[in-house]
């Protein structure tokens, strides 16, 4: 039976259970004089009942799912015939695309030789032995779980304990799936990252000063090797950060401190929500918009005053960055300085300083710890950054630090190396994910520190 | 004396000082909020000035006669010969029918590049819906190469681009503008259709589509998960060492780049469990992992607005935590829950980098179908067609953002209503 019919029959059988549970307890407690000898509901047993009927088979059928292609690929793989066997791994790759394609009958299986015929057809015979196998595997499973739930209903069975238990494990479950991600996206960069640093010495990737991250197609081919000295892109992420930096810090946190401290209610009501429009509007369109109006704009602008900014400038994506940052600094730093005590400013106040003294001698001070976490996620929002810089910034890495020149940053070289049709295990895609588990850990070392400065301010004034 | 009455000269000097300092203080603030809003104004008045024209479409009026002959075919209900017909051969015709006087082989090759290449596949479907009309003679109003419609439609606006067109066909468009004969339609391909090599025929329907697929599967996974998890970190986790692990986790999470996220996709999903890359199911995969942390942190601060006298007099009542919980917490705490999915899925429509990764940039004519159907999503679209070549792309990208932007704007919108409308101050 197709997996996903199986499914929903597992399903539908779960809900057969739930009745037949609930009816169960309902004519167990008549005779004893209704429901109220039972322990728990009769909505209870009947949960139970489909728990143990549907779950245990929905968690094979997910596992099978999972596991049930590598098994197979590895038994047809392991039983290939001497003539067939593949030297290395994109030959293993590509048989073993073409045998599958010819078990589902994909590829016409004329012209190919009577061999790798008879594989294929060995791969659709296990595959439609795994299917029944697992069709049968659930339907068993979850005829044992009916009978057993049904089984248990009893007067004095704690239904709703158990029921509870179940559903306790799925909650942490769903909440455990945070730390999966965690692990998963730490296991997914650091093993790729391990085998790209087999190849290029980790020292040379993050001292080298030369990128050009090409591979040989041939092994004669002039500069064939390829370079991967990272250093040149991280100084272009910097430079592009350190330019959206310049925009953001000051004009975010000067309406953060106006519209907290200054600004009348009918001003506040209207323009925080304005600016904060500038955080929901998507990367692409700012990227859009930093390559088609601001970059063009700036060159133009450049070119009357005798300055040759090249139209993939760091400027234009840095400052389109920077506005996109704005409402991000100007919310978090609103938090902190709307959070510090008005006993503060009173006091100086009251001391004879002016309002702007007050703020900028007592409010921002106070607020300081605050403001600088709120910084430093946005520094780790810029450097994350991709769409504006992929769209807006060039590609050909280059070691400056003046922003009217084009420079390429981590996460432009991650798009470009990613996208397109490379073989997985070669050292150009590997360098992607060695650039990820860069990215990944400042960027974490950053939020970490961040989170921290602003926990513990939090207490301070609590 | 003399003493104290030099610091009240001193205080007095300051005054005027101090006070300019004030004003230019609060200068600076209006003038940063200013610039905010001035670059909220920019961006859409660029985007909107952009875009509104391909909403639009350039139309050309011909006499399409449809000959049997011409076409090649004796009869509409064999599929075969109509796909084999020349359908191109009817536009050339009316287009030659047209303009009589125009010879020559370069001169008709020009001719033909009027019509956007499609307009033969479209005559296709016009008459196999009214096959009555074969081997009569209509007027009809066909779709102009994208070309002539960016020419002519900034030919209207005073500011003619012709700079891909030649000078005869300068001089065809005139004509034809003075006979009434070319005029700007709705642009129905835009909405109706998918992607293609031609500017004239590119739709964003297939990203739209694409983009709800995913949202979707995104919906499904990352809500009952997120509002499980809160649940769960709210009501039931002891404070230990453990909890408090998670929480890290989900709040580093809130803030790792989103194009780690694309790796991780790529790595897990692609090449370890062969998910097929650009499909709907790992977008919504990954989209979840991603929007995973906001729903958990929104649903968290709805819970926590529930009032603990609530579920004490549920508890009071007899009812076990559970029953508190999904009787009484929960429903309450609903409405915030939503307000934070809704923000979720609008990040989730917006996202392009993460999708990169998973190979969902693809070309994709088609129209996805289903979960399992290469797909493309609209902000991705969005960033193919900013990458290409032809100037008309220029006017499609802004109207698709304006599409997206529209989108995001009434999921925003509805979220504040949600919140506004049934969120209860205790």
């Amino acid at each position: 039976m197709d997996s996903s019919n199986l499914f929903l029959l597992m399903l539908a059988l779960g809900a057969v259970a739930f009745y037949i549970g609930r009816g169960r307890s309902l004519a167990i407690a008549t005779p004893l004089g209704g429901i109220r000898h039972l322990h728990s509901l009769p909505n209870y047993y009947g949960l139970n009942a489909l728990l143990w009927c549907a779950l245990p088979s929905l968690i094979i059928l997910v596992l099978w799912l999972i596991f049930d292609e590598p098994v197979i690929n590895g038994i047809v793989m392991g039983s290939l015939p001497a003539d067939l066997a593949p030297l290395t791994t994109a030959d293993y790759n590509l048989l073993l695309n073409k045998i599958s394609n010819l078990a589902d009958g994909i590829m016409s299986s004329k012209g190919q030789p009577a061999s790798l015929i008879a594989v294929a057809d060995s791969m659709a015979g296990l595959r439609v032995i795994s299917q029944w196998v697992l069709t049968a595997l659930c339907l068993i499973l979850a005829t044992i779980g009916l009978y057993w739930g049904w089984y248990k209903i009893a007067p004095d069975f704690r239904a709703r304990q158990s029921v509870e238990k179940v559903m306790e494990n799925l909650l942490l479950g769903c909440a455990c799936l945070a730390i999966f991600t965690t692990v998963g996206i730490v296991f997914s960069v650091l093993f790729e990252s391990i085998q790209f640093f087999r190849s290029v010495p980790f020292f040379d990737f993050v001292f080298g000063l030369d990128w050009s991250p090409q591979t040989a197609i041939r092994e004669d081919q002039v500069g064939s090797s390829g370079s991967f000295g990272a250093v040149p892109l991280f100084v272009g992420t910097l430079l592009i950060s350190a330019v959206a930096m310049f925009v953001a810090v000051p004009i975010g946190l000067m309406s953060a401190i106006y519209l907290a401290e200054y600004s009348g209610k009918t001003v506040r009501t209207y323009a925080k929500p304005a600016l904060e429009v500038l955080a929901g509007v998507p990367t692409v369109v700012y990227g859009f918009f930093a390559a088609l109006t601001v970059a063009p704009f700036l060159r133009d602008l450049g070119a009357d005053f005798g300055l040759t900014i090249s139209s993939e400038s760091a400027l234009a994506a840095g400052l389109v960055m920077g506005v996109m940052i704005i409402p991000f600094i100007s919310s978090l730093a609103d938090d902190v300085i709307t959070a510090v005590p008005q006993s503060m400013r009173d006091g100086s106040l009251a001391m004879g300083a002016t309002h702007s003294e007050t703020v900028r001698r007592v409010v921002i001070p106070a607020a300081l710890p605050g403001i600088v976490a709120g910084i430093m996620l946005a520094i780790s929002r810029a450097i994350g950054e991709t769409m504006i810089v992929v769209m807006a910034a060039g590609l050909a890495a280059k070691l400056t630090a003046n922003p009217l020149e084009s420079v390429t940053t981590v996460t432009v070289q991650i798009v470009t190396l990613l996208t397109g049709d490379q073989e997985f295990d070669s050292p150009k895609t590997l360098a992607a994910f060695a650039l990820g588990l860069m990215l990944f850990t400042v960027t974490l070392l950053l939020n970490i520190f961040a989170l921290h400065i602003v926990k513990k301010y939090r207490e301070q004034y609590e | 004396m003399s003493n104290s009455m030099d610091n009240l000269q001193k205080i007095k000097n300051s005054l005027k000082r101090r006070s300019r300092s004030e004003t230019r203080f609060r200068l600076y603030g209006r003038v940063a909020i200013a610039i905010g809003l001035a670059a909220v104004l920019a961006l859409f008045v660029d985007i909107v000035s952009k875009g509104h024209g391909a909403f639009k479409a350039t139309y050309i009026q011909v006499d399409v006669h449809y000959d049997a002959d011409l076409l090649g075919i004796t009869s509409l209900a064999d599929e075969s010969q109509l796909m084999q017909a020349n359908w191109d051969a009817l536009t050339k015709s009316a287009l030659r029918n047209k303009f009589s006087e125009v010879s020559g082989r370069r001169d008709k090759r020009q001719l033909y590049k009027l019509l956007s290449n499609g307009t033969g596949f479209d005559l296709k479907e016009h008459l196999v819906v009214n096959p009555l009309l074969l081997g009569e003679t209509e007027s009809k109003w066909l779709l102009a190469d994208d070309d002539i419609d960016t020419y002519y439609k900034s030919w209207l606006d005073g500011e003619p681009y012709d700079a891909r067109l030649s000078k005869k066909q300068v001089e065809w468009i005139d004509q034809l503008h003075q006979q009434g004969h070319i005029r700007l339609q709705l642009n129905t391909n835009l909405l109706t259709r998918g992607d293609s090599r031609e500017p004239e025929q590119a739709g964003i329907y297939g990203a739209v589509m694409g983009s709800l697929l995913t949202l979707m599967l995104t919906l499904m996974l990352s809500f009952p998960i997120g509002v499980a998890a809160a649940i769960y970190l709210e009501e039931f986790a002891s404070k230990n060492r453990f909890t408090d692990f998670i929480e890290v986790n989900i709040n580093n999470l809130a803030a790792v780049p989103s194009i780690i996220f694309g790796l991780l996709g790529l790595a897990v999903f692609i090449n370890f469990f062969h998910v097929p890359r650009s499909v709907p199911i790992v977008g919504g995969l990954v989209l979840t992992l991603m929007t995973l942390p906001t729903i958990i942190i929104t649903s968290r601060a709805a819970i926590k607005s529930v009032p603990p006298s609530i579920r004490e007099a549920a508890l009071g009542m007899g009812a076990s935590r559970y029953q508190v919980v999904l009787h009484h917490v929960l429903p309450l705490a609903l409405p915030g829950m939503l307000t934070g999915a809704i923000i979720g899925m609008a990040q989730a429509l917006g996202e392009t980098a993460p999708l990169l990764m998973i190979g969902m940039v693809a070309f994709i004519v088609d129209i996805p179908q289903g979960f399992t159907d290469p797909a493309t999503v609209l902000p991705v679209q969005i960033f193919l067609w900013a990458d290409s070549p032809e100037r008309a792309f220029i006017e499609k990208t802004s109207a698709a953002i304006m599409v997206l932007l529209s989108f995001l704007l009434i999921m925003n919108i509805s979220a504040v209503w949600l919140r506004k409308r049934l969120e209860r101050r205790w």
